[in-house]
């Protein structure tokens, strides 16, 4: 099964090459870039489909047995991140062409390679260290992409968010150092084995690493109160960055989901579910805070940022349930979440792009060039945020209720996703009426350069994947549910990683 | 005193500092709290594979004992890693400071109230 490194060879090959100054400097860099991010699609799609009926499969690097060497492991889980990473991947890479963003520095595109890199790797890998380290990887990436264009404001935003990650990294050595000490592995499988087997002594240990380690992945996740780096992170970048962003949120999300199922699950004794307990609470506030903020924003990229902390809260309510049944609803709700981020803040950019001068403060403007089109595409893009039908958001919110209908925090969750829905309409609908509607009368800006139509491919790409996630449903709702039962079922998780017959080298 | 309080408390002080500078509110005690803090973790990284005094890391046909060598990679990894942050954050800082003339961590630009004119411009027309 070799394929599975493909995902993670292929950027960094490409982002190599890009890296000359001949081809950076021609056309080469994003006919390169293009063609990386494709490769990377159809092998995702041919992952996806290998994992499809459910075998594990590993692939050891270097060929040295699993809990000594570095492995990868490729379950139902990671081909649907690594394919929603390549999907909205082309995306965000195609608007960032079109519109002429990469030709703003000099190194998008060697950046855009690495973020995938260090996404893949994240997705795939089966060992804790070697996922800190593409979280580095991620991370450094990121912070050249969020630095893209410059200016003092993004300066500004950029140290802040640098010197916020480089803590949450401080933090996830420490966690992985405690686990390392007290188990002796950092293979997850195996670690998930020692830590079933740990002496009580060695508890309280374990639960700090874990804790420790649900802090880090919980800051990623910008889970409240871990959330105050986002909104500015995500204002300050350009638009198309900050889409490419709504999926790093979901790399916490994931790994919260792997780590804890896999190492502190119902087998871990004393530390099993360690963060169940302040992640409910928590991301029940984090809808709150999402969502109001929303509704107080006055400028469109700060309203798309507190849409993804919010969506992202409603994600990490159903995700911190612990529940087979739950989890599953997640798992729907998480590429829908994901893709409905991306859209908000590529319509965003057209839509300041379009406006005078390129503002986006929310406050009627002159009318401007493809205004129908985007007003379109803006309610679109609202309905799917806000989780109204007929969208995927309404179906994956109405899973989400009814799978935790009978916890014994349903009417918090049930308050909180509803009432965070209604204040997510309200802010969306006022956005968008003082966007297209107060600005409809007035005077034309004279001599505005209408969008080229292609620019629009994106915008529409993205919904048009919304909306196969909503036709789809059942298909779709059907592979969460076979995706939870693999990774709920911790044995062939180890067995596929540790056992004798394995399938790849 | 035993080598372990001595690594310990190197450690805990260390990382005291760290967190104490990183919350100042300047960006230069910042990087200096950041750079603290990853010395202490690497410090820390490396006595996770429990303290041995004159024991060899690889294989070695005289040797009685061995001491952990994993924790040493990693902190070769975690070092790596860190000193490339702790560069890009100081060109980071000054290149901040230098476009804004604030070195404060919190330093805003002024975008709190509705600007009359449109000043903040976006990223350039669609080509």
């Amino acid at each position: 099964m070799n394929l599975m490194i493909v995902p993670i060879l292929v950027p960094a090959i490409i982002a190599a090459l890009c890296l000359f100054r001949p081809i950076r400097l021609s056309r080469w860099a994003r006919r390169l870039s293009l063609g990386s991010t494709l490769v990377i699609l159809i092998s995702a799609l041919l992952l996806f489909l290998s994992a499809r009926d459910g075998t594990i499969s590993t692939y050891e690097l270097g060929d040295w047995p699993a809990p000594f060497g570095i492995v990868m492991v490729l379950d139902r889980l990671s081909a649907m991140m690594v394919l929603l990473t390549s999907l909205l991947a082309l995306a965000v890479l195609g608007h960032a062409v079109m519109t002429g963003l990469d030709r703003r520095g000099w190194h998008f595109h060697p950046l855009f390679q690495f973020q995938l890199l260090g996404l893949n790797g994240a997705f795939l890998t089966g060992d804790l260290f070697n996922l800190f380290v593409f979280f580095e990887v991620l991370l450094i990436a990121s912070y050249g992409l969020m630095l893209h264009g410059q200016g003092a404001e993004r300066l500004h935003a950029g140290v802040k968010y640098v010197v916020v990650n480089l803590v949450g990294s401080t933090l996830f050595l420490i966690a992985v150092g405690i686990l390392y000490g007290v188990t002796g592995t950092l293979n997850m499988a195996d670690m998930a084995q020692r830590v079933a087997e740990a002496s009580p002594g060695d508890q309280p240990l374990i639960r700090a690493g874990a804790q420790l380690l649900m802090a880090v992945f919980a800051l990623k996740a910008a889970l409240l109160p871990l959330h105050l780096w986002l909104p500015q992170t995500y204002a300050r970048t350009s638009a198309p960055v900050a889409a490419l962003f709504a999926i790093l949120t979901k790399v916490g999300v994931y790994s919260i989901l792997r780590v804890t199922i896999l190492i502190f699950g119902e087998d871990a004794g004393a530390v099993a579910w360690a963060p169940a307990g302040w992640m409910l609470p928590a991301s029940i506030l984090s809808i709150a805070a999402g969502f109001i903020g929303v509704l107080a924003a006055r400028r469109m990229r700060v309203l798309s940022a507190f849409a993804v902390i919010g969506s992202t809260g409603t994600l990490l309510v159903a995700v911190s349930v612990f529940e087979p049944a739950a989890t599953s609803a997640a798992l729907y709700y998480l590429p829908h979440s994901t893709l409905a981020g991306a859209m908000l803040f590529l319509v965003t950019d057209l839509i300041v792009r379009g406006r005078s001068e390129g503002e986006d403060w929310l406050r009627p403007g002159a009318p401007f060039a493809g205004m129908a089109q985007l007003s379109a595409l803006f309610l679109l893009a609202a309905i799917a945020m806000a989780g109204l039908p007929p969208l995927s958001g309404f179906i994956g919110k109405l899973l989400i209720l009814d799978a935790t209908a009978a916890n014994h925090a349903a009417p918090w969750i049930w308050g909180a996703i509803l009432g965070g829905t209604f204040l997510a309409i309200l802010g969306l609908a006022r956005a968008g009426s003082t966007l297209f509607w107060k600005s409809a009368d007035g005077e034309m800006i004279p001599g505005a350069k209408a969008l080229q139509p292609r620019v629009f491919v994106p915008a529409w790409g993205l919904f048009a994947l919304l909306a196969a996630l909503t036709v789809f449903a059942g298909p779709a709702s059907d592979y969460a549910e076979a995706t939870v039962q693999q990774i709920y079922d911790r044995g062939a998780y180890i067995d596929a990683v540790l056992g004798t017959d394995r399938s790849g080298s | 005193m035993s080598v372990e309080f001595l690594v310990a408390s190197a450690i805990g002080a260390l990382t005291a500092a760290g967190i104490y500078l990183t919350l100042r509110g300047r960006t230069f005690p910042v990087v200096l709290g950041i750079a603290m803090l990853s010395y202490a973790i690497n410090a820390f990284l490396f006595s996770m594979g429990r303290l041995v005094v004159d024991q060899p890391p690889i294989y070695d046909p005289e040797a009685a004992g061995y001491t952990d060598p994993l924790p040493q990679a990693l902190v070769l990894t975690a070092i790596v890693i860190s000193f490339g942050m702790s560069a890009l954050v100081v060109v980071l800082a000054l290149r901040a400071y230098l476009e804004s003339g604030s070195d404060h961590v919190d330093a805003e630009p002024k975008d709190q109230a509705m600007p009359r004119d449109g000043r903040h411009k976006g990223e350039g027309d669609a080509r």
